[in-house]
Formats: structure tokens, C-alpha cells, sequence
């Protein structure tokens, strides 16, 4: 059996986050695989070692406030501990930046982050809005990731970091360098933001297979399944952006 | 006599002749772009002219339908409005309002204003018009990619009521507590209106729901009753602060679905029984928003009743079309919360559309769907269709709606929902903003609607 932590589900669930538990539950589900969903909230504590897979979301400013100071309390740490054993880690958008290292404000101040990517967040002046596509690399397979992106902060990785791929099309990290999010062991950040694995339903698979080898210490092939649907509205949302490039709301 | 305002008119008057004689559409945006350029001040010059003031409704979900109901109590009280009721709400659109009918001299056709403004355009809209009233009906998540999170919103909207002219009556729905923070924050007169009654709330929040954290400390807020998204009963677990008790509330609240709800609106006075012809109860908050806005303008309960009781639903908004032996009706969804509450007041349909689109005016974002508990449909017969049909038919794949079929053709899914509805079947169409005009655009042509703009 698996267990599953979603961090701060009531608190960072912005953008319909929810997509991507639902997305690991179901396609555990269709494989006979147990996966047990469990909440963590403010002042509660996590158990690194009962723990195969972390998910993390995007918030609100002031949301995120709140939850930096309780990650402060010991659950970053153990959140750290959690990956270093080998756990699985999704991270996306406000997620991906409390991981990071720190955090600089307009005003200059660093807010620390719990420090499990070598990445740190500067607050940027202008919105990233619009659609992505990222050549992303999950060791053996290369994967088309596409997904919805927006973000104010600037996300830069250190020199030990390795992106989890290229942007085609979008903004990815900061704008500037053409990365996008972080790997790191079994743990992922990222800017795709909401429902970014059930249309990507290889980093899904590749999220679940890092927790079963963990666990079992097996690396069997996961049960193949039926990803037509998946796999059409992928490619008919990137044959979109490709032909009409990429949709940019208007805002502030 | 102002030269510039008379060439303004005019010239909004050519614009809007134009597009009805090219079939453009109805003339609810263009003549007011076309004024404003010629005069920047038309639309606060035509405002100030208006006798008995205007009134400005805006929130998330319901501003269109609380306009409307408004509108039929204020023409019950024998007042004449000016209303954006095609629900063009941004500046242009109010502008192209007020013009409709507008003497070259700028003499506004009516004398009070009932104006619908986008959310993101109260700040611009207060300045420009100074209201004698302002109506916030709700704050949910809604069109991100344009407003980047729900706060940005909220502070918009703090901004408006701190440079509402201190007269103004501030109109809130408190069970709704960012709009209860900001009434209490605001110097001026205020008219607070909530649904008491727990008898249709649930416990707890909803996953959906936003505004978790008490406004005032940032501590949790835990509710003994929501009745939905976050609009409920609320105490903060940190400062104490608690949900105030409303000037305006309904009490005895029955809803017998598609015939409606009634209930007895309470104010300071008697009690007075009110029946509504729409159903939900997201429509019983838009009929006591619509009476707490009418109450602030000072109009006799007695119109309220009978305004009310004539309320009809804006086009697209539970619209039902008679087809050959069955029907079809249409519910625009435009976030997680409105999408929320139609399902749950779904019927016995026989088909369901599902139709959406990612078009500026629906949001490019489609990542809401994930906050829809579509679970709820259960083993419906679906048809998944519009520019990001692909994308809803996953969704359902993963919310085991099997009974589905993929159309991404609007026209060719309509088709398969027409032949049905002949056939004598109910048939549910949820449709996002430009799915629901293409659709209607559509019927129209089948001659089964008239035109958004004469609804």
C-alpha cells in the first residue's frame, strides 16, 4: 500500500490542484494498487518514514505566508528527510518556491524556504500567464509536458540543480533561461500548475513507480493502461499553442 | 449645451445603428467605445445626469440576475431604469447603456441607473459614476488568468469602498466574509444581507471553498454551516471575530426546483412573503441582494414582492428552449463554485452538454474543471464538446462518467442535442460565456431564440 500526504490541502489547492491526486489515485486504482490519501494542515505533524508520496500546490500570497511559517515548525524538515529516503514529490507553483531556498520579496527581504531544491524565488514585476510545453526529462524517456503556467515570482536554479526540462513554448522558471521547475531524486517543482498530471500521464506514472520502488525496493515496469483520451488532449492543446502560439491574458 | 458630449452621442448613435443593421450584434459594447473616445468624461457626465442616482452590482456569481431582479422592482416602484441587462459590464458597456435612448442634449432615457460592473472594474466604475449605492454579491475564484489570484480582487474592491462618497450605502452579503471585513472597515452607511437559516447549509467547507483565513488575524475559520462555496456561518478560531447578523435575511426558506422558491423577507419592519419563479438557492441570495439594494434606495417592500415575482433569469441562465417535444436548456458555468451549484440542482435531463470553451471572456485557464465535482453525474448520458472538449472528457474519464462521447464541433454536438430534444427528450446544456453565445447564436439561427440583446 502507498500513502499519500497532500501539504496544506485546504490552504494551497488554487488552481483545481486536486487534479493531480485525483489523477494518482484513479490510475493506482486501475492497477490494483492501494493508495491512501491523507490531508497534513497547519500545526500538524509529518511522519517521513510512513510517507511514499508528497503533493504540494500553489496558494495565495497570503496563504502562503501562513504555511511558510508552519513548515518552519519541523514538517519542512521532515518533508526533507521524507525525500532524501527516497519518497516521491510533486511541488507546483507556490509549492515549488517554499521548497526552494529562499524567497526575495520586492522589498529586498529573504524569506528562507525549507531548502530541498538548491532554487531560490525573486518577486518579480510582471505575471507569467499563458500555456506551456516543456521537453521534460524523467531519466529514460523524454515526455511533451503541456500545462498552464502562472506565477509573479522568478524561480533561478543553482549550478548543482538539474531543470525537469526545456520550455517550447511558455515561461517556465523565470523567463530568462528556458528552464522549467527542478528535479531532485523523487521529487519534482514545477510551474505547471492545476491539473498538470492527468494529461501527462507519464509523470503520473513516473511519480507512482519511484514510490513502488521505494517501497519494495523493485523497479518493475508499471501495468500499462488505456491513455488514449489522455494522450489526445495532450496533443490537441499542443497542436493548439503550436499553431496559434501561446495565449497571454491580459492583466494588471 | 457640451459640443463634445452632443458629437459623443451622435456618434455612439451611428455605432450602434451599424452593428444592428450588420448584424454584429446587439450594439451593447461598441457605441460606448466609440463615445469614449470622442468624450473621456461621457460616461461620468451621462451618470450624474441621471435623477435618481445609479446603483452598481458586482461579485462573482449572480451580478447579471441581481440586476435584473432590481430592475423589475425599481420599474414595479414606477421608476425608469437605465440597465445593462445584455450583462455588458464593462465601461463600454455601461456607457453604450446609457446612451441607448440618450436625447443629443445628454439627457439619459430613464432615471436611475442599474449597472452591472466586471469585478475587476469597480474601482474605474465608482470613480467614473459615484453611486448612490454599491452591491458586492460574492468573491469566489473565478478567471485567474486574468486577476492572477482571488486577493487581487478583493483589494480592488477595498479600494471602491474607500472612495465610495461617504453617503453611499455599501450593499454586502456577509456570509461571504471578506465582503462582511470590508463593510465593517468602511466609514459609510452599509446594508448587510445573509441567509441565517442552516437548514440548506452543509457542514463544514467545501473543497472549493477560498478565503479559509480570517481577514482580520489569518487564523482558520471554521464553519458550522455553508450553504455554499464559503458563504456560510463563520467564527474565527483565532481573534473571536464571528459572522455579524444581517440587516436582511429570509427566513423559512422553501425551494420546490424548477417551480421555484418562496420564503418571508425580514428587514427592520413587517414580514413579508416572496415568491421567486427561479430556482437554488444561489437565486434566493440574488433575490435578497436585489431586495437589500432596493430597501437602500428606499423603495416600498411591497414593490420588492411583486419585482420579484416576475424575476426572470438573464439568456443563458437556465434559459429553457421548447424543442419540438422536449427542450434544452442552458446553464452558463463560468467557475468551480457556480458550475458546483447547477449540478447539484441538476434534474431528471435525459442528455447533458458540456460545453467549454477557453476563449478570453471564459478564462484560457481551464484548470477549474479539476474543483468541479462532475463524480455527480454519475452514469448520465454526457457529450463532451467546444474548443477544449478533450480536456472535459478526461476530466469525466477521471470522474468515472463513462456514458460519454467526444464532439468538439459545437454545431455537430448541438445537432445530436437537437434531434434528441425532438425526440422528446430534457436536455442539460452547461456551457461557458462564448459557448453559451455560440450556441444561442446557433438556436437563433434554427429560429428557436431571439437575440441575447432583446432577452
Amino acid at each position: 500500500m502507498l500513502r499519500l500526504v497532500h501539504l496544506y490541502a485546504d490552504l494551497m489547492n488554487l488552481y483545481g490542484d486536486r487534479g493531480n491526486i485525483i489523477a494518482l489515485q484513479r490510475r493506482c486504482d486501475w492497477r490494483g494498487i492501494a493508495l491512501e490519501v491523507q490531508d497534513l494542515t497547519l500545526g500538524e505533524n509529518l511522519e517521513p518514514s510512513t510517507v511514499d508520496i508528497l503533493f504540494f500546490g500553489g496558494g495565495q500570497d497570503v496563504e502562503q505566508e501562513t504555511v511558510s511559517r508552519d513548515l518552519a515548525r519541523g514538517v519542512g524538515r521532515a518533508i526533507q528527510e521524507a525525500v532524501e529516503d527516497g519518497a516521491a514529490l510533486l511541488s507546483v507553483c507556490g509549492g515549488y518556491q517554499l521548497l526552494g531556498r529562499f524567497f526575495r520579496t520586492t522589498e529586498g527581504v529573504e524569506i528562507p524556504g525549507v531548502g530541498l531544491f538548491d532554487a531560490h524565488t525573486v518577486a518579480g514585476d510582471r505575471r507569467m500567464v499563458g500555456d506551456v510545453i516543456v521537453e521534460a526529462d524523467l531519466g529514460q524517456k523524454p515526455s511533451t509536458l503541456v500545462g498552464f503556467e502562472n506565477h509573479s515570482g522568478q524561480t533561478f536554479l543553482g549550478p548543482g540543480a538539474h531543470p525537469l526540462g526545456r520550455v517550447q513554448i511558455g515561461h517556465g522558471n523565470n523567463g530568462v533561461d528556458r528552464t522549467e521547475g527542478v528535479r531532485y531524486r523523487n521529487a519534482v517543482g514545477t510551474y505547471l500548475h492545476g491539473p498538470l498530471l492527468p494529461k501527462n500521464p507519464a509523470l503520473a506514472d513516473w511519480i507512482i513507480e519511484s514510490a513502488l520502488g521505494r517501497r519494495d525496493g523493485l523497479e518493475t515496469p508499471l501495468a500499462a493502461l488505456d491513455d488514449r483520451v489522455e494522450l489526445e488532449a495532450n496533443t490537441a492543446q499542443a497542436r493548439r499553442i503550436r499553431q496559434a502560439g501561446p495565449r497571454r491574458a491580459s492583466i494588471r | 449645451m457640451n459640443p463634445r458630449l452632443s458629437a459623443a452621442i451622435a456618434a455612439g448613435r451611428v455605432a450602434s445603428r451599424l452593428t444592428r443593421a450588420l448584424r454584429r450584434g446587439g450594439g451593447t459594447v461598441l457605441p460606448g467605445h466609440v463615445a469614449a473616445r470622442i468624450d473621456t468624461q461621457a460616461l461620468s457626465t451621462l451618470s450624474s445626469r441621471l435623477p435618481q442616482g445609479s446603483v452598481l452590482i458586482s461579485g462573482t456569481n449572480g451580478k447579471t440576475t441581481t440586476a435584473r431582479m432590481l430592475a423589475q422592482i425599481a420599474h414595479r416602484a414606477g421608476l425608469r431604469p437605465v440597465h445593462n441587462r445584455a450583462g455588458a459590464n464593462l465601461p463600454a458597456g455601461i456607457l453604450s447603456a446609457l446612451l441607448d435612448g440618450c436625447s443629443l442634449m445628454g439627457q439619459p432615457h430613464g432615471d436611475l441607473g442599474i449597472f452591472e460592473v466586471d469585478e475587476a472594474h469597480v474601482p474605474a466604475a465608482v470613480a467614473a459614476i459615484r453611486p448612490r449605492v454599491l452591491v458586492l454579491t460574492n468573491l469566489f475564484r473565478d478567471q485567474l488568468d486574468r486577476y492572477g489570484e482571488v486577493d487581487f480582487v478583493a483589494r480592488a474592491w477595498q479600494r471602491a469602498a474607500a472612495n465610495l462618497p461617504l453617503p453611499a450605502k455599501l450593499v454586502v452579503n456577509i456570509d461571504d466574509p471578506t465582503l462582511a471585513y470590508l463593510s465593517e472597515s468602511r466609514l459609510g452607511p452599509a446594508t448587510t444581507f445573509g441567509i441565517s437559516e442552516c437548514s440548506f447549509g452543509h457542514e463544514g467547507l467545501p473543497h472549493e471553498a477560498d478565503h479559509r483565513l480570517c481577514p482580520r488575524c489569518r487564523s482558520r475559520l471554521t464553519y458550522s454551516s455553508s450553504n455554499y462555496g464559503h458563504l456560510g456561518l463563520y467564527v474565527c478560531s483565532g481573534c473571536g471575530w464571528r459572522r455579524p447578523v444581517p440587516d436582511v435575511a429570509p427566513t423559512e426558506i422553501a425551494m420546490d426546483g424548477e417551480h421555484g422558491s418562496d420564503f418571508n423577507l425580514n428587514s427592520d419592519g413587517p414580514i413579508f412573503p416572496t415568491h421567486i419563479p427561479l430556482n437554488g438557492l444561489h437565486n434566493v441570495y440574488n433575490a435578497v441582494a436585489a431586495s437589500a439594494a432596493a430597501l437602500a434606495l428606499d423603495i416600498d417592500p411591497q414593490y420588492i414582492v411583486q419585482g420579484l415575482a416576475e424575476a426572470q433569469g438573464a439568456f443563458g441562465r437556465d434559459e429553457v428552449v421548447q424543442v419540438g417535444d422536449g427542450s434544452l436548456k442552458l446553464v452558463l458555468v463560468k467557475n468551480p463554485v457556480g458550475f458546483n451549484q447547477a449540478l447539484r440542482s441538476l434534474g431528471a435531463e435525459d442528455l447533458t452538454l458540456v460545453a467549454i470553451n477557453d476563449l478570453f471572456a471564459d478564462g484560457t485557464d481551464v484548470s477549474w474543471l479539476w474543483d468541479v465535482d462532475f463524480e455527480l453525474l454519475g452514469n448520465r448520458r454526457i457529450v463532451c464538446t467546444g474548443l477544449r472538449a478533450h480536456d472535459m472528457s478526461v476530466r469525466l474519464k477521471y470522474a468515472s462518467v463513462d456514458n460519454r462521447t467526444t464532439e468538439p464541433s459545437l454545431e455537430n454536438a448541438l445537432s445530436l442535442a437537437l434531434d434528441a430534444a425532438r425526440s422528446g427528450a430534457r436536455v442539460a446544456a452547461f456551457c461557458t460565456y462564448t459557448a453559451t453565445l455560440e450556441i444561442r447564436h446557433l438556436l437563433q439561427q434554427r429560429g428557436l431564440v431571439a437575440p441575447f440583446w432583446e432577452n
